[in-house]
C-alpha cells in the first residue's frame, strides 16, 4: 500500500519490548495484557527472562511460545547464570535465585535459554541486553557517555537494551553531544531521524525506579514512535510467591517498594 | 532531488513556494483526492550550523501530538531523501503584515491579544512552551482563532529538548526573545507571555520594545533595562493597555501573568484591570532600579523545573457563576464556601464571578434597553456583594453580567472564550419553574471544557419533602 506520506513497508507492526521480566508471571501476564490493548502485534524480550522471581518455568514457557509465532529474545545475564551456574562475582542473594532457578527449569527449557542470542539486528536497530559496546560482559548503562559508548559500538541507528531496570531514552546528536532524558508513561516519542536513539524501556519484573509498576515500552516500527508505559499488577501477590518459595525475603520486598 | 514546482515527494506534488527562510522553506502541494496542503522543509547545507534540522526534528515530534484549533493539523512526514511535514493550510497572511498598520487602534490590539492568549493557553495546557512567538509565527483563521506555527525551538514537557544539549547560544528571536531564554532557560512558559507582551508593545506603539539586538550582549540588555513606555510613545495608548504590556514584560517571570489565561482576562475586562505605578510611568525606571536588576542578573541562575501544565494548574482561572434570584441564600453560601476551598489550593488562582441576565429573544425598544442597563449594574452590585466575604485582593477578582437567552449557552461560551479551568455552580433547584427551563448546571457540565463543580445543599428532611411536593406537581 502506497499512499502519500506513507513509505511502503513490507510489514509495519507495533513492537511490544519487555526486558528484565525475571521470573515475574503477574507482572509479565498484566504487561502482555496491556501490550494487546494497546495494538501491540510482535514482541520482543530483551533479556533477563528469569532469576529473581519464582515462576522461571512458566515465564521461560510464555517466551517460547512467542517466539515459536515471530517473536523475538535475548539472552540476558541471569539466562546465562541460570545455564552455566552462578558467576563468581554474582551477589549472595542473586547467586542463591540462580540455583533455586536452575533446579525450577526443565532441560529443554535451560537449552532454550542456553540458545538464546547476545544481540540481534534488525535493519537500523540493533536489540541487546546490556551495552552494544561489550554484549558479553553485562556492561550497565546508566549515565549519557555509557549511552555513548554503547551507540557508537555498532552502527545501528537506534539501540534497545535493558539490564538496568530503569526506563530511559538517551539521544546522540551529529556532532556528538550526548543527551540523557528520563521518559513519561504514554507520551508518544518520535525517535527522529538526525539522532540516534539508545532506548530502555525499564524492567517488567523488577522496576528499580520507586514505583513498583512495570515497565515496558511500544515501538511503532513504522512512524519510527516510541511510547513508554507503566503497568501497575498483583505485585504482593508475586512477593508472596518468592517468599513462598524460600527465596531471599528482600527479592519479595523490592517488588512492592519498586526499588 | 530538486525542489522545483512538479517535482513529488513521498506522493506529494510542490505546486508553489509559499515561504523561503534562512531555516525552512513552505510549499502549497497537492495529492489526488486531498485538499491542498502545506510542505514545510529544513535548509539543509553542508557544514552548517545544525540549528535547522534539529529544529525540524523538535517540530516533528510536537506537531503530531498537539490538537486542537490554535495549531495547523499534522497530515505527515518524511526523512529521506528529503525530510518534510505535511501539515494542513491556513490561508491568509501571518501577523507580521499588520506591522505595516502599525500603531494600531489600542481595542484591536487587546483583541488580537486575547485571540493570542487564549491560542497559547491552549498550547501550554498540552505541555508545549512555544519559545519563538513572534508575529510571523501567528496567523487566523476565518473564525478569528489565533494558529500558532513553527514548533522549531519549542520546548515539550514529557518529550527530550534536543536543542537543549547541542546549542550555546539562546534561542528565539530577538525583538521578542524573554529575558530567560537569553540565559539558556527553556522550561518557564511564562517566557511565552513575556513575548506575547513584546507583540502587543510593537502593535500598540509601532516601535519595538527591545528594538533587535544582534549580539548577546544587546539581548542582555533586557535583563535589566525596562523599555519606554508605550503610552510614552503612543498618548493613544490606555493605562490598562500600559499596565498589561509591561507587566508581561517583567523581567522576572513571577511578577508577570502567572499563565495566558490570566493575561486573556485582563485583555477582555479593560474595566478590571488594577491600575498600579506600572499604568502610570511615562519613564524608563531610574539608574537606580536599573542598577539594582544589572546587579541581580550576576547571580542570576536557572529556575526551578516549570512544568507548562503544572505551571496553569497552579494559577487556574476559576469562574464561579451566580443565579443571584433563582437561588437560596444557603446555596449562595455554599457557592462562597466551594470557591474559597478551590481558591485556597492556589494562591495563584483567578476568580471570576459571572451571572447570566436573561434577555428575551425579541424586546429590543428603548425603554427595555434602558431597563436593561438599570438590571446590569444592579447584578454587578449584587455580584460585589456576593464577592466581598471571600476578601481576595482586587486583582484576583473580576466580575462580568452576561447576557443571553440561555443562560448554560452564555455560560459555556464564556468558558470556552476565556480559557476557563475551573466552573464552580449551584445544582438545579427544585422548583416548577427550574424544571420547566431545564437544569443549567447539567448543560455546563456537559458542554464545558473543563473540570466543572457543581455545589449543593445538603438536604434536610424539610427539603425533601418539598422537592417530593414539586416532583409530584
Amino acid at each position: 500500500m502506497t499512499s502519500p506520506g506513507g513509505r511502503t513497508k513490507v510489514s509495519p507492526m507495533r513492537l511490544a519490548l519487555l526486558t528484565d521480566l525475571h521470573a515475574n508471571l503477574e507482572a509479565l501476564e498484566a504487561v502482555l495484557e496491556h501490550a494487546s490493548r494497546h495494538g501491540a502485534e510482535q514482541l520482543a524480550f530483551l533479556g533477563d527472562l528469569v532469576g529473581y522471581g519464582a515462576d522461571p518455568g512458566p515465564v521461560v514457557d510464555r517466551v517460547q511460545a512467542a517466539v515459536a509465532t515471530g517473536a523475538l529474545a535475548l539472552k540476558g545475564n541471569h539466562d546465562e547464570a541460570a545455564t552455566r551456574g552462578p558467576p563468581s562475582v554474582m551477589r549472595a542473594d542473586a547467586a542463591r535465585a540462580v540455583t533455586w532457578t536452575r533446579e525450577q527449569l526443565s532441560r529443554e527449557q535451560l537449552a532454550f535459554l542456553a540458545a538464546l542470542p547476545l544481540t540481534v539486528e534488525r535493519g537500523e536497530r540493533l536489540f541487546v541486553h546490556a551495552s552494544a559496546a561489550e554484549p558479553a560482559d553485562w556492561v550497565y548503562v546508566l549515565t549519557a557517555s555509557d549511552a555513548g559508548r554503547s551507540l557508537r559500538a555498532t552502527r545501528a541507528r537506534e539501540v534497545f537494551s535493558g539490564h538496568t531496570h530503569t526506563p530511559a531514552l538517551y539521544h546522540l546528536a551529529a556532532d556528538g553531544s550526548i543527551g540523557a532524558f528520563r521518559p513519561v508513561s504514554g507520551t508518544p516519542i518520535k525517535l527522529t531521524a538526525f539522532h540516534r536513539w539508545l532506548v530502555i524501556p525499564g524492567s517488567v519484573g523488577q522496576p528499580r525506579d520507586g514505583n513498583p509498576a512495570a515497565c515496558y515500552a511500544i515501538l511503532d516500527d513504522e512512524a519510527d514512535v516510541i511510547v513508554y508505559h507503566r503497568v501497575p499488577y498483583d505485585a504482593e501477590r508475586a512477593a508472596r510467591k518468592i517468599r513462598a518459595a524460600g527465596l531471599p525475603g528482600d527479592l519479595g520486598a523490592r517488588l512492592e517498594l519498586g526499588g | 532531488m530538486r525542489i522545483e514546482p512538479g517535482a513529488v515527494i513521498d506522493g506529494y506534488t510542490l505546486e508553489e513556494r509559499l515561504h523561503g527562510g534562512s531555516m525552512s522553506t513552505l510549499w502549497r502541494v497537492s495529492a489526488p483526492g486531498q485538499p491542498p496542503r502545506v510542505m514545510k522543509m529544513p535548509v539543509l547545507r553542508e557544514g552548517d550550523d545544525p540549528t535547522a534540522i534539529v529544529g525540524f526534528e523538535v517540530e516533528q515530534m510536537i506537531l503530531p501530538i498537539l490538537q486542537g484549533p490554535h495549531v495547523p493539523r499534522f497530515v505527515a512526514s518524511g526523512d529521506f531523501p528529503q525530510p518534510y511535514i505535511v501539515m494542513e493550510q491556513i490561508h491568509g497572511d501571518t501577523l507580521r503584515a499588520s506591522l505595516d498598520r502599525t500603531p494600531l487602534d489600542p481595542e484591536e490590539v487587546a483583541r488580537v491579544g486575547a485571540q493570542i492568549a487564549l491560542a497559547l493557553h491552549a498550547l501550554h495546557r498540552q505541555h508545549v512552551i512555544h519559545l519563538d512567538l513572534k508575529p510571523s509565527n501567528v496567523m487566523f483563521r476565518p473564525g478569528g482563532e489565533a494558529v500558532l506555527i513553527d514548533f522549531g525551538f519549542s520546548r515539550h514537557d514529557r518529550l527530550p529538548d534536543l536543542l537543549a544539549e547541542q546549542f550555546r547560544l539562546p534561542m528565539g528571536t530577538a525583538p521578542y526573545i524573554s529575558p530567560e531564554q537569553v540565559l539558556r532557560i527553556r522550561n518557564e512558559p511564562r517566557s511565552d507571555v513575556f513575548a506575547l507582551g513584546a507583540m502587543l508593545y510593537h502593535l500598540v506603539t509601532g516601535v519595538r520594545a527591545f528594538g533587535f539586538p544582534t549580539s548577546l550582549r544587546g539581548l542582555r540588555k533586557r535583563l535589566y533595562r525596562d523599555p519606554v513606555p508605550p503610552r510614552a510613545r503612543t498618548p493613544a495608548c490606555p493605562a490598562w493597555l500600559q499596565e498589561i504590556i509591561l507587566r508581561c514584560l517583567e523581567t522576572d517571570p513571577r511578577e508577570r501573568y502567572q499563565s495566558a489565561a490570566q493575561l486573556l482576562l485582563a485583555l477582555r475586562n479593560p474595566g478590571q484591570v488594577p491600575l498600579t505605578d506600572r499604568a502610570r510611568k511615562l519613564r524608563q525606571d531610574g539608574v537606580m532600579a536599573v542598577t539594582a536588576r544589572w546587579m541581580r542578573t550576576l547571580g542570576a541562575s536557572p529556575a526551578d523545573w516549570q512544568s507548562p501544565a503544572l505551571q496553569i494548574a497552579r494559577s487556574p482561572v476559576v469562574v464561579v457563576a451566580l443565579d443571584l434570584l433563582g437561588s437560596t441564600e444557603a446555596l449562595l453560601s455554599g457557592l462562597r464556601v466551594t470557591s474559597e476551598r478551590v481558591l485556597s489550593m492556589h494562591p495563584g488562582a483567578r476568580l471570576a464571578c459571572v451571572t447570566v441576565l436573561r434577555t428575551s429573544r425579541l424586546a429590543m425598544d428603548q425603554t427595555v434597553d434602558e431597563e436593561g442597563r438599570n438590571l446590569r449594574v444592579l447584578r454587578l452590585v449584587e455580584l460585589k456583594d456576593w464577592a466581598r466575604p471571600l476578601g481576595l485582593a482586587e486583582g484576583r477578582l473580576t466580575y462580568h453580567v452576561l447576557e443571553g437567552p440561555d443562560p448554560a449557552s452564555v455560560l459555556v461560551d464564556f468558558v470556552r472564550q476565556n480559557g476557563v479551568d475551573h466552573v464552580v455552580l449551584g445544582a438545579r433547584g427544585a422548583s416548577p419553574l427550574r424544571r420547566y427551563l431545564g437544569s443549567v448546571s447539567a448543560q455546563v457540565v456537559a458542554e464545558s471544557p473543563c473540570t466543572v463543580t457543581v455545589v449543593k445543599v445538603p438536604r434536610t428532611g424539610e427539603d425533601e419533602k418539598e422537592g417530593e411536593e414539586a416532583e409530584a406537581s
